[in-house]
C-alpha cells in the first residue's frame, strides 16, 4: 500500500517561487503600452466637491486623463454593491469615484492615468478640487446621536441596520433572577489589516473582441468577476476575466470589490490601453476596508451553582462611510451567533445598531466577527470566575457543552454537529504547567513582578457554508464551491478550485489529498486557481473556508475519476467494475494481482479511446458543486503568560501555547504555520494596533511610522499542539485553521494582561495595551 | 522633469548601463527598469522591509536609496543570492522550515537574514528577532522564519540539520 500523503508534513511546493523572487505579483506584471492611475483622494472626512478643475493636470506632458465621478456615473458605470442584506437596510450608492461629497478621508475624488506612475502622482497635486467642508462623524456612537452630522440622507439617523437575536423579554427575566452578574464595557478596538502586499489592480481592453482581463490582490476573482460584470458595469461575465495571480496576504482585506478596480477597468476602455494602479502604504490605512471597531456593552448572569445562565450584548458596529462586500454580516450572522462559544448558556440576547461615519469602510478582517465574540465572552468568563473566587479554567470547564450534548442546538441559531472541549483545555493546561504558573505568578507578586496567566477557549463556525443557510440570512452569493479534475493522456492531474491560494499552501495541500484519492505520485499533480479564464466558477477563500468546502469539492470530483477510471480498467481487464480494487497505485481483478492497469494505461486508454467501453465518454476528468450540509466548528484552548513591567507599562509575552482542533490535519507544517500567523495578529490586536481616528474624521494611524504592526521580537516561539474532532459532514472530516489563531489570541493576551494587572485593582482596559495606556491605568 | 542622470550599476554580477532620474528609487530602478521583480515595495515609510538588497555586501533598503546613490555599486537582489538548485542556506531554511506564506515579504527577509549571519555566523534566537525588526512578516508570526534562520546559520557552520523542533 502506497503511504498516504494526508497528515504529511511536506514542504511547500510553490516556495521555490517565492524563495528566488520569481513569484509573480500584480503588480510585477508589465503589459506593452501600460499607463498608470493614481488617484485624487479626500483630505477631508466629509466634504462637498463643488468643482474639479483638472485643466493644470492634463496640461502635463504625459497626462492622458482625469476621470472624475460625473464622468463614470454619465457613462453607465454603476455603484458597488454589498453582497449581504439584512430586512430594512439602507444601502446608498457607492460609486468608484465619489461625483458629489466625499464621505472619509481617502474617498477618491477623481483618477489620474498618465504614463508612468510618477507623472500621475505629480499631477494628483495638480487637479483643483474646490471642497466644501462639512462636519464630520467617526465614532459609532457619536453618528447615533442627535443631530450628528449626516453620512447619506438615505439614513438620516445614520442607521445603516439593527439586528437582533434572542428573546429580549425572557433574557432580562434571567439577568432580574441571577445569582450574580458583571458587566464590561467593551471596545474592540479599529484595525487595518495590512497584509503585505499593497493592493494592486491592472486593466487591459481588447477592442477586436469587446473583452476586458483585470489582473487584481483578489482572495475570490469569481465574486469581483460577478459583481463587475452583473452589477457594476452590465457587461457578461465572459466577456470580463479576472487573475489574482501571486496574492501577498489577504486576511479578508482582499475579498472586497474595491473601487480602483473600477477605475482601471473603465480608463482601459477609454484610453484603449493598459491600466495600473498600485496603492502606495499609507494609501492603504485610506482604502483598505478596516476591520473589527465594536463599541459594547456585555453581561453575563451565573446562578449560584456557578453556572452561565445568562448573556447580554448590546454592540454598536461602525459600518465606516458605505457598505463593502460583507459589512453587513461581520457584526452579525459572524458575531451574535457565536456568542454561546463552548458554554452551555441558555440565554442569550444580543443586539447590534451599525451605524455609518465618515471613516474607511469596514468589513471582515481575519476572524471577521468572530474574536469580537470570542473577545467579549472570554473577558466575561474570566471576570466573572475571578469574582466568584473560582480559577478561571474551572468555570469554564464546569460551563462546557458535553460531548454527549451534540449536536447541540445553541440558542443563537447554530447547530454544532461534533466537539470535545474538556480534552483540549486538559492539554494546554498540563502542556503549559498551568499550575505550577500559578504558583509562580504568587511568588513572582511577592517580589514585585507582575506575570500574568491569561486562556481563552474558542469555538467558530468556519467552512462558510451552505447555500441555502447563508442565503435565507441575507447572503447575495452562493457559497458552494466547483472542482475540476482533468487528466491528460500522461496521467499527469491539473485541478482547478474555486478556492484560492494567497500563502495558505493550497498548491500543496490539496496536491497531497489528491495524490492520495488517485494513488498517484504528488508530482503529477499540479493545482490551477485564482484565474476565471481558466476556471470557471467559485467563490474564493475566506472564513476558512477553503479545506472543508474546496477541498471537498476536489474529492468528490476525484472519486468520480476514480470511479470511471475503474469502468475502464474493468473493460481492459475483462473483468466487472465491482471486481476491480483500486490499490497501491493500480486497478486490479480482485484477487489476481497480477492482471492489473497502472493509472497511466488507463489516463491513455480514456484519451485513445481505442479498445474502450461502449456506453462511457472518451476522456478522463471530472467536475464537481460541492455544497456543505453545515459549518464547521473547530475550537480548543489558548494561553499566554506575560510579565507587566510597573515602572514601564510595557507588556512582555512570555509563553503563548494553543491546543486546536480543527480535525484530521492534512499538513502539519501548513497548519501550525497559520496558527503562528494567526497568533501573532491577534496579539497585534491586544497589545499593539488600532486605527484611531480624531473627532472630525482624521486617521492618526495612517501608516507604518504610527500605526504598530507585530515585529519579530514581539513574538516568542509558539508551542503548539492538536486534538482530533473530525467534522461529521464532509469527506475527509476536515475543519479550518485559517482564522483559529486570531479567534483566541487577541482573548487569551487581553485576559493575561489584566491577570498580571489584578493587584492593581483593574477589572478591565480597552486594547490595545500600549506601555502608556497601561502605565496609565497603574497609576 | 529633471535631467537624467547616468549610472553604472553591477547587479547579480551583470554591469548595467542607465539613464535614470535623480529621484528613481533605487528599488523602482531595479523591478522597472532591470525587471528583478523579485524584490517588492511593501510600505513608503522605510518600516517594512520587503525591498532589502545587498549593497557591496551590505543590507539596504531599497526604497530608501536613490539609484544614482547606488552609481558604481555591487548589488545583490533575491535573483542573484540563489537560484532553484544552488539555492542560498538561507533560501533553503525558508523552504525547509515553511518560513514563508504568502511570500511576499519572503525576498526582503531572506536578504536580511543572509546579511545577518554574513555578520554572526551563531545568532541566538533573540539575536535573530532582534536583526530582523525591520523586517515585516504578516503572515508567519516569525516563529518559522527564526527556523529557517537557525537551520541556515547550521548548515554554513557545517553542521547537519537542525534540531526537529524548538
Amino acid at each position: 500500500m502506497a503511504e498516504k500523503l494526508f497528515g504529511k508534513a511536506i514542504k511547500r511546493v510553490e516556495d521555490p517561487r517565492f524563495i528566488t523572487g520569481t513569484g509573480n505579483f500584480t503588480d510585477d506584471i508589465t503589459l506593452p503600452g501600460m499607463v498608470h492611475a493614481a488617484m485624487v483622494r479626500s483630505p477631508y472626512a466629509h466634504a462637498r466637491i463643488r468643482n474639479i478643475d483638472a485643466s493644470k493636470a492634463l496640461a502635463q506632458p504625459g497626462v492622458l486623463a482625469v476621470i472624475t465621478g460625473q464622468e463614470m456615473k454619465a457613462a453607465g458605470i454603476n455603484g458597488i454593491p454589498t453582497g449581504w442584506l439584512h430586512p430594512g437596510i439602507k444601502t446608498p450608492p457607492h460609486y468608484a469615484i465619489t461625483p458629489d461629497k466625499a464621505r472619509h478621508v481617502g474617498d477618491i475624488v477623481a483618477a489620474v492615468v498618465a504614463t508612468s506612475r510618477q507623472i500621475a502622482e505629480d499631477a494628483v497635486q495638480l487637479v483643483e478640487v474646490d471642497y466644501e467642508p462639512l462636519p464630520a462623524v467617526a465614532l459609532g456612537s457619536k453618528a447615533l446621536e442627535k443631530g450628528a452630522p449626516v453620512v447619506h440622507e438615505e439614513a438620516p439617523d445614520n442607521v445603516c441596520f439593527t439586528w437582533s437575536i434572542g428573546d429580549k423579554a425572557s433574557n432580562d427575566a434571567v439577568f432580574a433572577s441571577a445569582y450574580k452578574t458583571v458587566k464590561l464595557e467593551i471596545r474592540n478596538n479599529r484595525l487595518v489589516p495590512n497584509a503585505m502586499e499593497p493592493r494592486a489592480s491592472l486593466a487591459q481592453y481588447v477592442k477586436a473582441s469587446d473583452e476586458y482581463t483585470l489582473w487584481t490582490t483578489s482572495q475570490n476573482p469569481h465574486i469581483h468577476r460577478l459583481l463587475i460584470a452583473a452589477f457594476i458595469m452590465g457587461i457578461p461575465e465572459h466577456k470580463l476575466r479576472v487573475i489574482a495571480p501571486d496574492v501577498g496576504g489577504g486576511f479578508g482585506s482582499k475579498i472586497f470589490q474595491y473601487p480602483e478596480e473600477i477605475i482601471v477597468l473603465y480608463a482601459a476602455k477609454k484610453l484603449n490601453r493598459p491600466v495600473k494602479w498600485t496603492a502606495r502604504r499609507s494609501e492603504s490605512f485610506v482604502t483598505d476596508s478596516h476591520g473589527r471597531d465594536h463599541q459594547t456593552v456585555a453581561e453575563l448572569a451565573v446562578d449560584q451553582d456557578h453556572r452561565m445562565i445568562g448573556l447580554r450584548v448590546e454592540t454598536i458596529a461602525n459600518m465606516g462611510a458605505y457598505l463593502t462586500t460583507f459589512a453587513p454580516a461581520v457584526p452579525t450572522y459572524l458575531y451574535g451567533t457565536l456568542l454561546a462559544g463552548c458554554y452551555k448558556t441558555p440565554n442569550i440576547y444580543c443586539h447590534v445598531t451599525a451605524p455609518f461615519t465618515h471613516t474607511v469602510p469596514v468589513d471582515a478582517y481575519r476572524g471577521a466577527g468572530r474574536p469580537e465574540a470570542t473577545f467579549l465572552l472570554e473577558r466575561l468568563v474570566d471576570v466573572m470566575a475571578h469574582q466568584l473566587g473560582q480559577d478561571p479554567m474551572e468555570f469554564r470547564r464546569k460551563n462546557f457543552i458535553q460531548p454527549g450534548d451534540f449536536p447541540y442546538q445553541t440558542p443563537v441559531a447554530l447547530v454544532y454537529d461534533s466537539g470535545n472541549y474538556e480534552p483540549a483545555m486538559n492539554k494546554a493546561m498540563e502542556l503549559v504547567g498551568y499550575h505550577k504558573l500559578r504558583q509562580e505568578q504568587e511568588e513572582a507578586r511577592k517580589k514585585g513582578r507582575y506575570l500574568g496567566i491569561g486562556a481563552a477557549t474558542y469555538l467558530e463556525a468556519c467552512g462558510l457554508a451552505p447555500s441555502a443557510v447563508v442565503g435565507s440570512l441575507g447572503a447575495q452569493a452562493g457559497q458552494w464551491e466547483s472542482a475540476l479534475v482533468r487528466v491528460h493522456a500522461t496521467g499527469k492531474v491539473e485541478v482547478y478550485t474555486g478556492s484560492h491560494s494567497h500563502g495558505q499552501g493550497h498548491e500543496t495541500a490539496f496536491a497531497q489529498v489528491v495524490a492520495d484519492e488517485l494513488q498517484i505520485p504528488m508530482e503529477d499533480v499540479t493545482l490551477i486557481h485564482g484565474d476565471t479564464g481558466r476556471m470557471a466558477h467559485g467563490w474564493g477563500t475566506y472564513g476558512s473556508r477553503s479545506a472543508p468546502v474546496g477541498l471537498s469539492a476536489i474529492v468528490m470530483a476525484s472519486r468520480k475519476i476514480t470511479e470511471k477510471a475503474r469502468k475502464i480498467a474493468a473493460h481492459l481487464l475483462e473483468a466487472s467494475p465491482e471486481d476491480i480494487v483500486h490499490q497501491d497505485g493500480k486497478f486490479m481483478v480482485k484477487g489476481v494481482p497480477d492482471k492489473s492497469k497502472s493509472f497511466f494505461d488507463i489516463a491513455l486508454m480514456a484519451h485513445l479511446a481505442h479498445n474502450y467501453p461502449a456506453d462511457l465518454e472518451p476522456g478522463l476528468e471530472a467536475n464537481h458543486f460541492y455544497d456543505p450540509k453545515n459549518f464547521v466548528f473547530p475550537f480548543g484552548t489558548h494561553i499566554a503568560v506575560v510579565e507587566v513591567d510597573p515602572e514601564t507599562g510595557k507588556v512582555r509575552l512570555l509563553r503563548y501555547l494553543s491546543v486546536d482542533d480543527c480535525g484530521p490535519i492534512i499538513n502539519p507544517l501548513i497548519a501550525e504555520g497559520q496558527v503562528h500567523g494567526g497568533v501573532a495578529q491577534g496579539l497585534g490586536q491586544a497589545l499593539l494596533e488600532e486605527a484611531a481616528y480624531d473627532d472630525e474624521g482624521q486617521i492618526l494611524t495612517g501608516n507604518y511610522l504610527e500605526y504598530t504592526l507585530p515585529r519579530a521580537d514581539d513574538m516568542v516561539q509558539i508551542e503548539h499542539d492538536h486534538t482530533v474532532t473530525p467534522s461529521p459532514h464532509n469527506p475527509l472530516g476536515v475543519k479550518g485553521i485559517g482564522e483559529a489563531g486570531t479567534i483566541a489570541s487577541t482573548a487569551a493576551v487581553a485576559n493575561a494582561v489584566l491577570d498580571a494587572l489584578r493587584p492593581f485593582g483593574i477589572v478591565h482596559l480597552d486594547m490595545p495595551y500600549t506601555p502608556r495606556k497601561v502605565w496609565e491605568a497603574i497609576d | 522633469m529633471a535631467d537624467k542622470v547616468r549610472i553604472k550599476m553591477t547587479v547579480n554580477g551583470l554591469e548595467h548601463h542607465s539613464e535614470v532620474e535623480p529621484r528613481l528609487l533605487l528599488v523602482h530602478y531595479l523591478r522597472e527598469a532591470l525587471g528583478l521583480t523579485g524584490t517588492h515595495v511593501g510600505c513608503d515609510t522605510s518600516q517594512c522591509g520587503a525591498c532589502v538588497v545587498h549593497l557591496d555586501g551590505q543590507a539596504v533598503k531599497s526604497c530608501t536609496m536613490f539609484a544614482v546613490q547606488a552609481d558604481g555599486a555591487r548589488v545583490t537582489t533575491i535573483e542573484g543570492i540563489g537560484s532553484v538548485g544552488s539555492l542560498h542556506p538561507v533560501q533553503e531554511g525558508f523552504w525547509e522550515m515553511h518560513g514563508l506564506q504568502c511570500g511576499f515579504c519572503t525576498p526582503g527577509m531572506i536578504m536580511a537574514a543572509a546579511d545577518l549571519l554574513n555578520k554572526n555566523s551563531n545568532p541566538t534566537d533573540a539575536e535573530i528577532r532582534h536583526a530582523l525588526e525591520g523586517n515585516y512578516c504578516r503572515c508567519t508570526g516569525y516563529h518559522n522564519i527564526v527556523r529557517a534562520v537557525q537551520y541556515a546559520a547550521s548548515k554554513m557552520q557545517g553542521k547537519v540539520g537542525v534540531a526537529a523542533d524548538d
